[in-house]
């Protein structure tokens, strides 16, 4: 066992323990603290594979910025409420569970047959990758395919996230209109 | 194969000539007198465009019969093949036609009556609103007709068989506003189609017992069939027969024809399409003498029944054209009767000549209706022969011919056919014949006597006037035909029955003196039967005779007059149930079951709507959830499809 | 690199599904987008996976693609919660079922 599949070992327990505990967690900044340890365990498992640069931004836009926006929501709306644990809907929880049950079992049964477990690592595209990241550099090589191969989708992603900032102070705006407009508004019509 | 004239494109000419004219007279005949000023100008040219097809056609056939008649006698039955129809495995039918001496006399017939008749329909029919559309059917029947007769194979036959039948009802409802003749042309239609049916299940059998359809190796394996099996062949094939040549059981159809224009009752009920059902038998002779007695029995039995039954109500009847309907029914009945004794050759001797006098008759009739103004109760005429001469005196040829008359064609066909009958040991189908000979000659001279002579007589109101030059054309040949027909199969040379020996084989014929005694015997009774209604139409006392005759006879002249309550019989034998059982399947069958199962459905699928909508909750999780079960199902369909 | 990448489809697979539970049984509105979160973290992960399986960088551009669209959800979708639960007091989602009958 040498320090890599060590390495492997922890992230994978704490992956899969915060996903678990996630399900747990009553509070949602709990919720939220196991979904950072996941994602950091995510940036390790990133560094593993030769994904550096992804890795990276992992850390610092979902780690930080995203879970910071969460975290700030739930501020927000208050820390203090709990979920209570009883399930309303009936039947909802075994359902749920069953079928989670059948899909992790059919995607499992889809890795074991598409990839071999003992030497999937070891191929020749495996080094191919290494080679990658040692020659033209990870951060390099993703660059030249960003604006590249894939300019396209790349613009239209600038362009998804201007309708997102749109959208957002569309909403923010009806807030202030909701609260203050509607009355004046009837009003109008009344008069 | 001797190589000769292209018969192939001689039948196929004689058929499409008459079929093309149909079509285009179809689309274009009505039409063509709106768009072009030359048609305008051409008064009746849709009716000469008819008969100059039909013309062309008999023309045709007459090319025919030379060609046929230059080869030698066992040359004479040619197959010609169009193109392959159906192939269905190993099962095949041609389009093929067959040219031999029966085929050929009966086009002959067809298109030479055919025509004599197209040309009386253009003055008969002149006026009518639908006069394209009136010959434009009638070269369709004509083109069927020769179908059926060409057709070399059953099914082939059928085609044209089921065709003439559709002419039959288009024409004798051709004047539909009239409710008597709509319903005149639905009855005939689906009173033919009862014996169409039995005639299908026929060329079925034969279809599975032989394998085949062509006319001439399904007579040639007659007698290699089972004899249960030919039998009943023969007798479905019959049974289609009586349909279509209007005998019992299936005869009612025929006299309520008579609402079409009367040149249609010429043509196909008369001369043609009843005839259908007697080539038919004889077409298939082989296979009828192949399959053992019973089937002909039967034949012979049906015939000699319906001629004296027919006849009956002949006696009775006032309608003119009644009488004649009646009286074809009757001389069918003879050639069945000639047919049933083997007596195939004597049988289409009669239908040729009786195409030539019957035809002759109904122009007759039909003239005399022209004359007065759509009259035909036989009470309202008389003396007709001074008003109008040229009708009056065909119509005694056609009157002679059919009592028996010698030298008139009817004497000599009809007595081939009783000659054949008693030499076949048949007496009492002699004797039923004799006496329908009789009765045949008693109710034409009453006809002939109450419409011609004695005291002129017209209804009201009426200028009674003799045809006009296109009907004269055409009752004047014939009027000559019926004079002469005759000779074409004299007893001394039988010309005809030579001609059609190598297709329905030899009959047989009395020797020595019989056939004299059976001929004399013949005429007297022919005389007596005329002897008879002359003393009872033409002297003074006559009515009082009649009168006393009728109080004789009692019930039975009322029942002959009611045409012996067959159709009331049917009506509430067949009719009745048969509409109390479309009831039932309307009023009872209908709403309850079939509408009761659709309405049925709507109601489940609302109440498993009801039971449902219950997952429609809301709740984003459960939606979720559905959304779950989708992913793992196709997830497990790729993974199932895709397998290891 | 010894350790097999069907271990790290594995984890992917497992952390996908517990998405998926966690999306089925949480009722906060909140946590319910952490677990859509979730689940695109171990799309990225296979992504990753397979960039490294193929030997070329494809795969980790496909995660950065997957990151723009997971943080224009997020601002949207919570900005929509921070709506709703304005308006009617709430972050449960049952409690929200307007579209039932």
């Amino acid at each position: 066992m040498n320090l890599e599949q060590i390495v492997f070992g922890v992230m994978f327990v704490v992956a899969l323990g915060g996903s678990i505990a996630m399900l747990f967690a009553r509070n949602a900044v709990h919720a939220a603290l196991f979904l950072v340890a996941t994602q950091i365990a995510l940036a390790v498992a990133f560094l593993l594979q030769g994904a550096f640069f992804v890795a990276a931004i992992q850390i610092i836009v979902y780690a930080g910025a995203i879970m910071v926006l969460f975290l700030f929501v739930i501020m927000l709306l208050g820390v203090d409420r709990e979920e209570s644990l009883i399930e309303p809907i009936p039947g909802q929880r075994a359902l749920a569970l069953s079928l989670g049950a059948l899909l992790a079992v059919e995607i499992l049964y889809v890795a074991w047959k598409g990839v071999d477990f003992v030497a999937g690592g070891t191929t020749a595209n495996g080094n191919a990758l290494t080679e990658i990241n040692r020659d033209p550099g990870n951060v390099k090589a993703l660059a030249d395919a960003l604006f590249s191969r894939y300019l396209l989708p790349f613009e239209a992603t600038s362009v998804l996230l201007v309708v997102g900032i749109v959208g957002v102070m569309v909403m923010a705006r009806r807030i202030s209109l909701l609260s203050t407009a509607p009355r004046q508004s009837t009003e109008d019509i009344a008069a | 194969m001797i190589p000769g004239p292209d018969f192939l494109g001689l039948a196929g000419t004689i058929i499409l000539t008459t079929l093309s004219t149909a079509v285009f007279l179809l689309f274009f005949g009505s039409r063509l007198n709106r768009w072009s000023t030359l048609a305008q100008r051409i008064p009746g040219w849709v009716g000469w465009l008819a008969a100059i097809s039909v013309g062309r056609a008999f023309f045709e056939a007459i090319v025919l019969l030379v060609r046929l008649l230059e080869r030698p006698e066992e040359h004479r039955s040619i197959a010609v093949h169009a193109f392959d129809w159906l192939s269905v495995g190993g099962f095949k039918v041609g389009f093929d036609f067959l040219i031999d001496p029966l085929s050929v006399t009966m086009v002959l017939v067809i298109t030479g009556v055919g025509l004599l008749i197209h040309i009386y329909s253009i003055g008969y029919m002149k006026g009518d609103p639908r006069f394209s559309r009136f010959f434009a059917y009638l070269n369709l029947f004509t083109a069927s007709m020769l179908l059926l007769v060409l057709a070399d194979n059953l099914l082939l036959l059928y085609v044209g068989w089921e065709a003439v039948g559709l002419c039959s009802f288009l024409l004798i409802g051709f004047w539909f506003e009239k409710p008597s003749a709509s319903n005149a042309a639905k009855k005939a239609f689906i009173v033919n189609r009862i014996g169409d049916f039995a005639f299908l299940l026929g060329i079925l059998l034969i279809a599975g017992t032989v394998g085949n359809l062509t006319l001439g190796q399904v007579n040639a394996q007659a007698g290699a069939m089972a004899a249960g099996t030919a039998t009943t062949i023969c007798l479905l094939l019959f049974a289609g027969a009586t349909g279509k040549s209007a005998q019992i059981p299936l005869y009612i159809w025929l006299p309520d024809a008579m609402e079409g224009p009367t040149p249609v009752s010429a043509l196909i009920h008369a001369a043609t399409m009843v005839t259908a059902g007697v080539y038919m038998v004889a077409r298939m002779s082989p296979l009828f003498e192949a399959s053992g007695g019973i089937a002909l029995t039967v034949v012979g039995y049906i015939g000699a029944l319906t001629a004296l039954w027919a006849a009956l109500m002949a006696a009775a009847e006032y309608d003119i054209k009644r009488v004649l309907a009646y009286s074809t029914i009757s001389q069918l009945g003879y050639m069945f009767l000639a047919h049933g004794v083997g007596g195939y050759s004597a049988g289409m001797f009669h239908l040729v000549t009786h195409a030539f006098f019957k035809a002759l008759m109904f122009l007759g009739a039909g003239a005399v209706m022209h004359g007065l103004g759509g009259e035909t109760d036989m009470r309202e005429m008389g003396g007709l022969r001074k008003v109008m001469p040229i009708t009056g005196w065909t119509f005694m040829m056609g009157w002679l011919a059919i009592c028996g008359v010698i030298p008139f064609a009817g004497f000599f066909s009809k007595d081939a056919i009783l000659a054949t009958a008693w030499a076949q040991g048949e007496y009492v189908l002699w004797a039923i014949g004799i006496a329908t000979a009789f009765l045949t000659a008693f109710y034409m001279s009453r006809l002939y006597f109450r419409v011609f002579e004695g005291r002129v007589k017209v209804p009201e109101g009426v200028h009674a006037h003799d045809v006009p030059w296109t009907m004269a054309v055409a009752l004047i040949p014939l009027a000559g035909l019926a004079l002469v027909g005759g000779f074409l199969n004299l007893p001394g040379s039988l010309t005809l029955e030579h001609f059609l020996e190598p297709v329905v084989g030899e009959s047989t014929v009395p020797h020595g003196l019989t056939p004299w005694l059976l001929a004399g015997g013949a005429l007297l009774v022919a005389a007596l039967g005329i002897a008879v209604a002359g003393s009872l139409y033409l002297s003074r006392s006559g009515n009082v005779r009649r009168r006393t005759l009728v109080h004789r006879l009692g019930p039975v002249a009322v029942a002959a007059r009611n045409k012996f309550y067959v159709d009331e019989i049917y009506g509430y034998g067949i009719v009745l149930p048969a509409k109390r059982a479309a009831a039932f399947a309307a009023d009872v069958f209908d709403p309850k079951v079939i509408d009761g199962a659709v309405t049925g459905i709507g109601r489940l699928v609302g109440r498993t709507s009801e039971a449902i909508r219950g997952m429609q909750s809301g709740y984003v999780r459960s939606y979720a959830a559905t959304f779950l079960i989708g992913v793992v199902i196709i997830t497990s369909v790729l993974l199932a499809r895709v397998g290891t | 690199m010894t350790v097999s990448a069907g271990y790290y489809l594995a984890l992917a697979g497992l952390m996908f599904t517990i998405g998926v539970v966690g999306v089925l049984i949480r009722r906060n509105a909140i946590v319910i987008f952490m677990f859509i979160e979730l689940m695109l973290n171990a799309v990225n992960l296979a992504f990753v996976t397979f960039s490294r399986m193929h030997g070329n960088v494809d795969g980790q551009v496909l995660v950065f693609f997957v990151l723009v669209v997971a943080a224009a959800e997020v601002v949207v979708g919570l900005a929509i919660i921070a709506l709703i639960s304005r308006h009617r007091e709430t972050d449960n989602v049952d409690d929200i079922h307007l579209l039932s009958r």
